[in-house]
């Protein structure tokens, strides 16, 4: 069958650019690159769906290679319908679990200590290992205890006191993993005079994308869309995320690849260090104390595909005494749950040698980046720290101890 | 001069010529085709590639009708990897007359073609990018044929049974001795070199040519050329024929080809010393995308790869000069009897799908003159390639670790010889055309085995360059290899790359906007502004190509 509502890779011209700039490519030669996985062989595909190639798993969905085409196709969002178009669902205990970021983090944060404590015993690992192909070497991010939400619930009534409200969208990181993130980011809107609004519906759907269970992706997305419109709507605020990949999910995965209405909130919803630059711009500057701290930034992938890499790095250079190394973009090879899996930890792991390389020489005391999950990998391949942007700033503000 | 004496000469490597050299090898008859240029460079490549369920001309036509049937149902079974069974629709859009719909019904009748209604919403899910204000559709057992595959194939079996083959190779005169043809004189026109040849028959399938041929034996034969126009779409837009239900007419059928669709057709009638010359006009460009737009609107929204056309050889049957004979269907000649010089036959007209027949009608002829061979078996033994049905997800398991595009790509052009090109060998399986995914392998196997002599051959063999890039990629790998594997000096390569570049350009040049120009330009910068190609001189052996 024939779909031709995508037809960007009809405007390519061959030039090759993608491919020079694929990370994956570079690193394994299992991977053909995204000009013949994405516009070459598409036009196979719709010829004959039987001339797909097994090698297009290896597309971790980085979009460098969109950043990169003077043509504009949307060469990752073809590589990624392709697979859940015709490669038959994943029936992998693994690939639910890890899907299912929901379902495991409210599960795990009612037992966080025994999870956290049993998850890094070596017989686990093993047993992972073996039976759900997660490699021994990866560690897994730690669960917090309780979720954000219940803290929010506490709190709620101050924030609604600000007369200049944001709607925030945690993510499931924040919600089950790192609360200490929501409050930073709390934190620093409030000491802008902003109240935050917290909607969280359910996982923006990223990891149910790479892992192909589209149906739930399109389900979330649409539950996302609706409780985040109607809480903007509400107070007339902003909607802001401050995960990279949430963001990005939120304003293009959810229209280019899931193929849904998301206009609603489109407009309106920001990765949030735009919209602290925007408002640093205007005016609306915090008192910030000095930090201290030689940092290294890293640029996760999908920041930069939406280009928002220079408002990160304009926040940053407000804080005073942050003596701030710039990485040279590379991806970090983790792609969400791509790391996690048996079969790409290698190649993940080769992808973001480069990166971890020059975090070495530039030896920082802590890595600044935008994404949950460059964090994890960076931390567990580098003797480096990671801190979120919007965390650095917290503690300029807050005085704290980074 | 070489001197060479045969049983048969067949003139013309189109579909004709080829299927008649297979046909008199396989009645064990030994035979020499000639051919001017490459095999399937005349007519043959120059259409749209239907085959036929006779539907399109069952209204005025029946007995061309019942032809396509007969011939769509053999050609089905003996050449099933040049053939893809896609079915065929015929629609009716709101301009058009509605009474034509059950017209063509009762005459498909007539014919013996199946034609079934089905209904639009129906239609729309078989071809989702039909224009849905179709008023309604039939189905008819159209398919697809491939004419380089075809054609190809019916020479390599008659090479691999005895036959020899002269490409690029003119005949300049046909050889009078007394009352009868006794053979040929050629040259070949990339060496010069002059061959004469000598044989009991000779077969003319020279096309539309060969009005110009028979000239030089004494013998006058009238042609009528008329020109059709077709445009190549970028990528898949349909999967089974679309055709328009009306008296036939200019830009009125969509054909899937392998990996792109094509748009035909018009017709124009053109001056005889012309058909050398003849070009894509702008108006006709203009047609084709209107009337396609009409059957599937994203027509429009398309890139545009080539434009390129054809010239049908129409024949006047009885001698008569003034055309009002002229024949559209299969038209056997046989000289002695009609212009009393013996050792002569002509088989002209007809179509690309009827090429087997009309090979079977002149090698039955050929082999009553000359006394010898045995019965026609093209009918039932299958070609080079369609041996057997090779199951494509088998394919794919047989040679894991090669991708399936690859796979599948080169299963599609060479059906059951697969197995003679791909080897998991890394060089083996490396990309050279990167759109059509032609690989190393599959360019080894077609300078050795089929008759390729520059790259504009190995195109015809392969489909290396006929995809988005139209070559820019792999022109230049291409050429590289003529020299890797002996079948050309490095001079005489980039000569091949310069004469194939052009001949790409060519069919760019009359639909040269949007996508299609940027690529053009990018082609333009590797080319000229890196490689300097137009730069290079050639010494003087090579510029005689
Ligand atoms: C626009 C168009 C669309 C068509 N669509 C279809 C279709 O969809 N389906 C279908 O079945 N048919 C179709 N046809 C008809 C079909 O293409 C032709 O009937 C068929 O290809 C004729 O083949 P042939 O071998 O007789 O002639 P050709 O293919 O023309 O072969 C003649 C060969 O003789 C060679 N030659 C000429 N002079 C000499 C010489 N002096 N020495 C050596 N060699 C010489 C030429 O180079 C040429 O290769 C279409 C035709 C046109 C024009
Ligand atoms: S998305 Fe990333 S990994 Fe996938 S093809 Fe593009 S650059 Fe390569
Ligand atoms: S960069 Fe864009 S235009 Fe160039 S090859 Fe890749 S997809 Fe095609």
């Amino acid at each position: 069958m024939i779909r031709l509502q995508n037809i960007s890779f009809d405007h390519c011209i061959k030039c090759t650019v993608c491919t020079v700039y694929c990370p994956v490519a570079r690193a394994t030669h299992h991977f053909p690159g995204p000009k013949q996985s994405g516009p070459d062989t598409e036009r196979l595909r719709i010829k004959s769906p039987e001339l797909l190639d097994e090698s297009l798993k290896y597309c971790t969905n980085c979009k460098r290679c969109e950043i990169a085409c003077p043509s504009n196709v949307k060469i990752a969002d073809i590589i990624q319908s392709s697979k859940w178009r015709y490669f038959k669902k994943s029936l992998r205990p693994r690939d639910f679990f890890l899907a299912h970021t929901d379902l495991m983090g409210s599960v795990a944060t009612r037992a966080s200590l025994l999870v956290n404590f049993f998850i890094k015993l070596p017989p686990v690992k093993l047993f992972l290992d073996l039976f759900f192909r997660i490699p021994s070497e990866r560690r897994f991010p730690k669960y917090a205890r309780g979720s954000f939400l219940a803290w929010y619930k506490k709190h709620r009534a101050e924030q609604e006191a600000f007369a200049e409200r944001a709607v925030y969208f945690p993510g499931c990181y924040v919600n089950y993993n790192n609360h200490e993130l929501g409050k930073d980011v709390v934190t620093v809107l409030n000491a802008m005079n902003i109240g935050v609004i917290v909607s969280y519906e359910k996982c923006c759907g990223v990891p149910l994308i790479a892992n192909g269970y589209i149906d739930r992706a399109r389900k979330n997305a649409l539950l996302n869309i609706n409780s985040l419109a109607a809480s903007a709507a509400e107070s007339g605020a902003r909607i802001i995320s401050a995960s990279s990949s949430c963001s990005f999910a939120l304003k293009h995965e959810y229209r280019n690849l899931l193929e849904l209405d998301n206009s609603a909130i489109f407009d309106s919803l920001d990765y949030i260090t735009r919209f602290i630059h925007e408002r640093f711009l205007k005016g609306n500057l915090p008192e910030l104390k000095p930090v201290r701290l030689r940092a290294a930034y890293h640029s996760p992938c999908h920041l930069e595909r939406m280009g928002g890499v220079m408002n990160t790095i304009e926040v940053l250079k407000k804080i005073p005494g942050l003596d701030l190394t710039i990485l040279h973009s590379e991806c970090c090879g983790i792609a969400g749950t791509y790391g996690f899996k048996k079969e790409y930890y290698r190649v993940s792991q080769k992808v973001g040698a480069e990166l971890f390389k020059r975090i070495e020489r530039a030896d920082p005391q802590i890595v600044i980046t935008d994404c949950e999950t460059c964090k994890w990998q960076i931390e567990m391949s580098t003797p480096y720290r990671v801190e979120h942007p919007v965390t650095v700033l917290a503690r300029s503000i807050d005085g704290g101890k980074l | 001069m070489r001197r060479i004496e045969t049983e048969a000469i067949v003139i013309g490597g189109g579909a004709t010529g080829a299927g008649t050299l297979r046909d008199l090898s396989l009645r064990g008859v030994r035979a020499v085709l000639i051919e001017k240029s490459d095999i399937a460079s005349g007519t043959t490549g120059r259409n749209h590639g239907l085959l036929h369920s006779g539907a399109r001309y069952a209204v005025n036509d029946l007995e061309s009708a019942r032809e396509c049937i007969s011939e769509n149902r053999i050609l089905k079974k003996i050449a099933r990897h040049c053939i893809e069974d896609t079915g065929g629709l015929f629609v009716t859009l709101p301009e058009d007359d509605p009474s034509y719909h059950g017209k063509l019904i009762e005459h498909c009748r007539y014919a013996g073609i199946r034609c079934e209604e089905i209904g639009v919403r129906e239609a729309l899910r078989m071809e989702p990018n039909l224009n849905p204000e179709i008023l309604s559709a039939l189905r008819v057992p159209d398919g697809t044929i491939d004419p380089f595959r075809l054609t190809s194939a019916n020479v390599l079996d008659a090479q691999e049974r005895g036959a020899s083959v002269f490409t690029h190779t003119e005949v300049e005169e046909i050889l009078r001795d007394g009352d009868r043809a006794a053979g040929v004189r050629c040259r070949d026109r990339l060496t010069g070199e002059k061959i004469e040849i000598y044989a009991g028959i000779i077969v003319n399938a020279s096309g539309v040519w060969g009005q110009r041929l028979s000239a030089s034996a004494g013998i006058e034969l009238r042609m009528f050329p008329s020109k059709g126009s077709m445009l190549i779409i970028d990528y898949r837009i349909n999967n089974k024929v679309v055709n328009r239900c009306r008296v036939p007419s200019d830009g009125d059928i969509i054909v899937p080809g392998d990996t792109v669709s094509l748009i035909g057709t018009t017709s124009k009638k053109v001056d005889y010393d012309r058909i050398d010359e003849i070009t894509v006009d702008d108006d006709e460009i203009a047609t084709l995308l209107e009337s396609g737009e009409k059957l599937i609107p994203s027509v429009s929204r398309a890139r545009v790869l080539r434009a390129y056309c054809g010239v049908r050889p129409l024949i006047a049957v009885s001698g008569e000069m003034d055309g009002r004979e002229i024949s559209r269907g299969i038209v056997l000649i046989d000289h002695e009897k009609r212009d009393a010089v013996g050792g002569l036959i002509t088989i002209a007209g007809g179509k690309l799908m009827t090429y087997r027949l009309m090979a079977e009608m002149a090698a039955d002829l050929a082999c009553a003159k000359l006394k010898a061979g045995k019965k026609c078996r093209t009918h039932r033994t299958p070609l080079p390639g369609s041996e057997r049905r090779v199951d494509q997800a088998r394919s794919v398991k047989f040679f894991t670790g090669i991708p399936n595009s690859v796979v599948g790509s080169t299963l599609y052009r060479h059906g059951h010889r697969i197995r003679n090109i791909l080897h998991r060998e890394k060089r083996n399986y490396g990309l050279i055309c990167e759109c059509e995914m032609v690989t190393e392998g599959e360019i080894e196997y077609a300078l050795k085995k089929l008759n390729v002599r520059d790259i504009v051959d190995l195109r015809r063999r392969t489909r290396i360059g006929m995809g988005p890039c139209q070559g820019q990629l792999c022109a230049y790998r291409a050429a590289g290899l003529f020299v890797k594997y002996d079948s050309a000096t490095s001079d005489e390569s980039n000569k091949m790359l310069v004469d194939f570049l052009e001949e790409r350009w060519k069919g760019i040049k009359p639909v040269l906007w949007g996508d299609a120009l940027r690529e053009v330009e990018f082609g333009y910068w590797i080319y000229q502004g890196l490689f300097g190609l137009g730069d290079v001189r050639f010494e003087e052996e090579a510029e005689k190509r």
